[in-house]
């Protein structure tokens, strides 16, 4: 047992390092010379407190929508909508916003408020990827990847006509909101101590649901066979619906932060591929919920350093997109040829 | 042509599931390797056609010796393999199956090919019309199908992986007569079966295989204790039947309809008492797959009333049939009967009553130990489902029931297990009864059904008789009713 967690961590090392064999490359490619840029990720991710502080802000979505889909992954589900249901999340926190920001209710009633109606946001947008599954027979891919194309068109609808700006509506979104109505952040910098510390919470609690609970038990038995579950008396399809939904509420709670706490209004690309970032690393950490908080604070760090990249060398920030894209799929064909090898053995 | 295996040595991580194994079959026999699940018999099939490579050994075709890379290579050394599950393409003409296999130009000669099946099959006395869709055939004729592909193909050694599961007496009869027809032109047959009786009547010798290691050798006729003994190191008798005390009735069904989408069965009207056992006869697909189903809640009925122990459940959920203490165990166990990638543990959890929002672990290690000893699989509370063997898994799906529980249940539940799982399994059911459970099972196995049951229903194109005695009834009688013969005699009562 010992010998494989050794040969698993050699694996794991092994495509680490051929990620960046081959981001390298593409940085020489690109004219950048790979040490100063790699130096110029790591400086621009930590290289200065505002920079930290950009890192733990895009952190604490990330951690929702990885602990959501971590849900839906135990129950054998691709919930690739995660992405729309975060965007979900932001325009009902906005809606509750907007409908109560000119009451004389507590401002601190209308932020919680607002948060609690961008988890249900999410959670119904997932539910209709769930009930599309479930009762219409459309794979969750599709449903997902389609509602999240109407989360889009909604969120520029919106944008552009409804809650435009007064005169004329813009990519920049809408109007921001009163200052009382924003979440309280450190020294103004849109970083939240109160997201960042749900968002931890969540991480906790799903990793305790997953692997000591009854519903995690059931979920997983679902995901793998739902005909045994059923036979076993798990209520299958009422588990799948509820791991959407659950999902869909992380997710949703994910979009009504970066509303309430960092832009203070609708954007167009208010998620910004923050679910399906979060899809990748719960592929990277093979499903364990205990790898969450240092692997998504990993890919948080590289979207920020990234960034550097753009103003020192003119290269696209998609760049830290290139390299996570890398790690995880040769990861997984690292895992893919391990079992290969351990099978032959 | 002669096979030849020497010192054939095969490992899976710690399993030795071959050791040391020779055997020398001459041109022209038929050789039956027999041993209970896990003996080795399939590895050993396998690495003699290219699935797998042996660890070390030789494997000598007519004296010379020879490395099998893959089936693909086996062919084309003249070694065939006819799996116990057809390897065919259902939807497409047999023709085009034949052509599949071989290697040849972009546009293969049609004709020709169809000359050779038409030849072939008149040779051993087949009826295959080339143009057939093979979804349209029988699994006896597609077993036929695939010895003429095979021997098209060039064949000269033919291995049957248990051919007589799933086919018909008379089709098993014709298998036989091919085979000893191919034995007489030379081909070398390798019969491998668990099955006692159709060795006997077959093979012209004999090989035992227990725990990897060959325990003995016999040709015909043989001794069929001594065989036994070989396969297991004992000495089996199946258990006697206990006569029955009859108690509450624990199953009612009143003008009873289900339907699926190929049959329906109407009107069936049957009391089912505590303790009692009640086999389904019939061919495979006759309609007791919708009748079990509906007895427990997973299939609505069209028309008429289910009632468990007295209290009306029609139409409600599997669910609530699963409260009234019914269960059901399906023919396919990991497909539908266990969840692949679980432990034993999870599973003997999940099967439990719900005890607040944590599972205790040491519990659940505890139970799974618990259920582990007293129904005797092989494996621990970590081992997950399909580590196990046929047989274990099995164990493991009864080991799951909860008790007490009123009514099981079961579809073919011995199927495709060696004479020893598949006493201990019948020994576990007739516990149950005796501690008053009901049991309705569905089996394609005529003895097993006369054995075991104490009322037999037999089902044909939608007909289904009413309860029959099974001590008044013979193998032969109940294989006449299975056929759809004798029904009109029976029309007297239609209840009980």
């Amino acid at each position: 047992m010992k010998k494989n967690i050794w040969i698993n961590i050699g694996f794991q090392v092994g495509a680490l390092v051929l990620a960046l064999l081959i981001t390298t490359l593409i940085l020489i490619a690109a004219g950048a010379p790979p040490l100063k840029a790699y130096g110029s990720i790591l400086s621009g991710a930590f290289g200065s407190k505002n920079n930290l502080v950009a890192v733990l802000i895009t952190w604490s979505p990330l951690l929702l929508t990885t602990a959501g889909v971590l849900i839906t992954f135990s129950a054998g589900l691709w919930n690739i909508g995660v992405e729309g249901q975060m965007v979900l999340g932001a325009i009902f926190a906005t809606w509750m916003l907007r409908l109560l920001q000119d009451t004389s209710m507590p401002p601190v009633l209308i932020i919680i408020l607002g948060i609690l109606f961008g988890m249900i946001g999410g959670a119904l947008w997932a539910a209709l990827a769930g009930a599309l599954k479930t009762f219409g027979g459309v794979n969750e891919i599709f449903g997902g990847l389609g509602l999240n194309f109407v989360a889009t068109a909604l969120t520029i609808y919106l944008v552009f006509g409804p809650w435009k700006r007064p005169g004329v509506g813009s990519m920049s979104g809408t109007q921001p909101f009163d200052e009382k109505l924003w979440l309280p952040t450190w020294s103004n910098t849109g970083l939240s101590f109160w997201a960042l510390g749900i968002s931890i919470a969540v991480v906790v609690i799903v990793y305790l649901l997953l692997r000591g609970t009854y519903f995690g038990l059931r979920l997983k038995a679902v995901g793998r066979n739902m005909k045994a579950a059923f036979l076993l008396g798990v209520p299958t399809w009422q588990y799948s619906m509820f791991s959407f939904l659950l999902c869909g509420a992380f997710a949703g709670l994910a979009g009504a932060i970066q509303v309430t706490a960092v832009y203070h209004r609708l954007l167009p690309n208010i998620s910004n591929g923050y679910g399906f970032l979060g899809l990748l690393v719960a592929m990277l950490i093979n499903y364990q919920a205990i790898w969450v908080l240092p692997i998504a604070f990993f890919f948080a760090a590289l979207n920020v350093g990234s960034v550097q990249l753009q103003i020192v060398y003119k290269m696209d920030s998609s760049f830290a997109g290139v390299l996570q894209d890398l790690l995880v799929l040769l990861v997984l064909l690292g895992q893919g040829v391990r079992e290969r090898l351990m099978k032959k053995a | 042509m002669n096979v030849e295996l020497r010192h054939i040595q095969k490992h899976f991580g710690k399993v030795h599931a071959n050791n040391d194994i020779v055997l020398n079959i001459p041109a022209g026999t038929i050789q039956g390797i027999l041993g209970e699940n896990g003996a080795g018999k399939s590895t050993l099939m396998k690495v003699l056609s290219g699935f797998i490579q042996a660890d070390s050994g030789e494997i000598l075709l007519d004296g010379k010796p020879v490395i099998i890379h893959s089936p693909a290579d086996a062919i084309k050394h003249g070694i065939g393999m006819l799996h116990q599950d057809p390897l065919d393409f259902p939807p497409m003409r047999l023709l085009d199956n034949f052509l599949l296999g071989r290697s040849g130009g972009l546009f293969p000669d049609r004709k020709a090919v169809a000359r050779d099946i038409h030849d072939l099959a008149v040779q051993f006395d087949f009826s295959l019309d080339p143009e057939a869709y093979v979804d349209s055939l029988t699994v006896g004729e597609r077993q036929q199908l695939e010895i003429l592909r095979l021997l098209w193909l060039g064949a000269r050694v033919l291995i049957l992986d248990e051919p007589t599961t799933g086919i018909s007496a008379s089709q098993k009869d014709k298998l036989f007569e091919t085979l000893h027809k191919l034995a007489k032109q030379g081909i070398t047959i390798i019969f491998v079966s668990h099955k006692l009786e159709d060795v006997e009547v077959l093979c012209h010798k004999v090989a035992v295989l227990m725990g990897g290691k060959l325990v003995g050798e016999a040709a015909a006729p043989f001794n069929a204790k001594k065989l036994v003994e070989m396969m297991f190191g004992k000495e089996i008798s199946l258990g006697a039947r206990h006569p029955l005390k009859p108690g509450a009735k624990v199953l009612e069904l009143r003008g009873l309809s289900v339907e699926d989408v190929r049959l329906r069965l109407t009107d069936i009207n049957l009391d089912v008492h505590a303790g009692e056992v009640i086999g389904l006869a019939g061919m495979e697909g006759s309609g007791q797959g919708p009748f079990v189903r509906a007895c427990s809640g997973m299939l609505r009925p069209v028309n008429g009333r289910v009632l468990i122990s007295g209290h009306d459940l029609t139409g409600k959920s599997y669910h609530t049939f699963k409260q009234s203490g019914v269960s059901f165990l399906p023919a396919s166990r990991m497909e539908e009967g266990l969840v692949p990638g679980l432990t034993l543990t999870e599973h003997f959890v999940l099967a439990e009553e719900t005890q607040g929002l944590f599972v205790d672990r040491d519990k659940g290690n505890k139970l799974a130990e618990q259920r582990i000893a007293s129904f005797n699989i092989r494996g621990t509370p970590a081992s997950t489902v399909e580590s196990l063997s046929g047989g274990n898994q099995q164990r493991a799906l009864l080991a799951l029931l909860r008790t007490p529980l009123s009514l099981i249940l079961l579809e073919h539940p011995t199927r495709g297990l060696d004479i020893e799982s598949t006493i201990y399994i019948c020994s576990k059911l007739k516990e149950r009864c005796q501690q008053g459970t009901s049991i309705l099972f569905v089996s394609s196995d005529l003895e097993e059904i006369l054995q075991y049951s104490d009322r037999v229903l037999v089902f044909f194109s939608g007909k289904v008789t009413p309860p029959l005695d099974a001590a008044s009834l013979t193998t032969e009688k109940l294989g006449e009713l299975i056929g759809g013969i004798g029904w009109t005699k029976l029309n007297s009562g239609k209840s009980a």
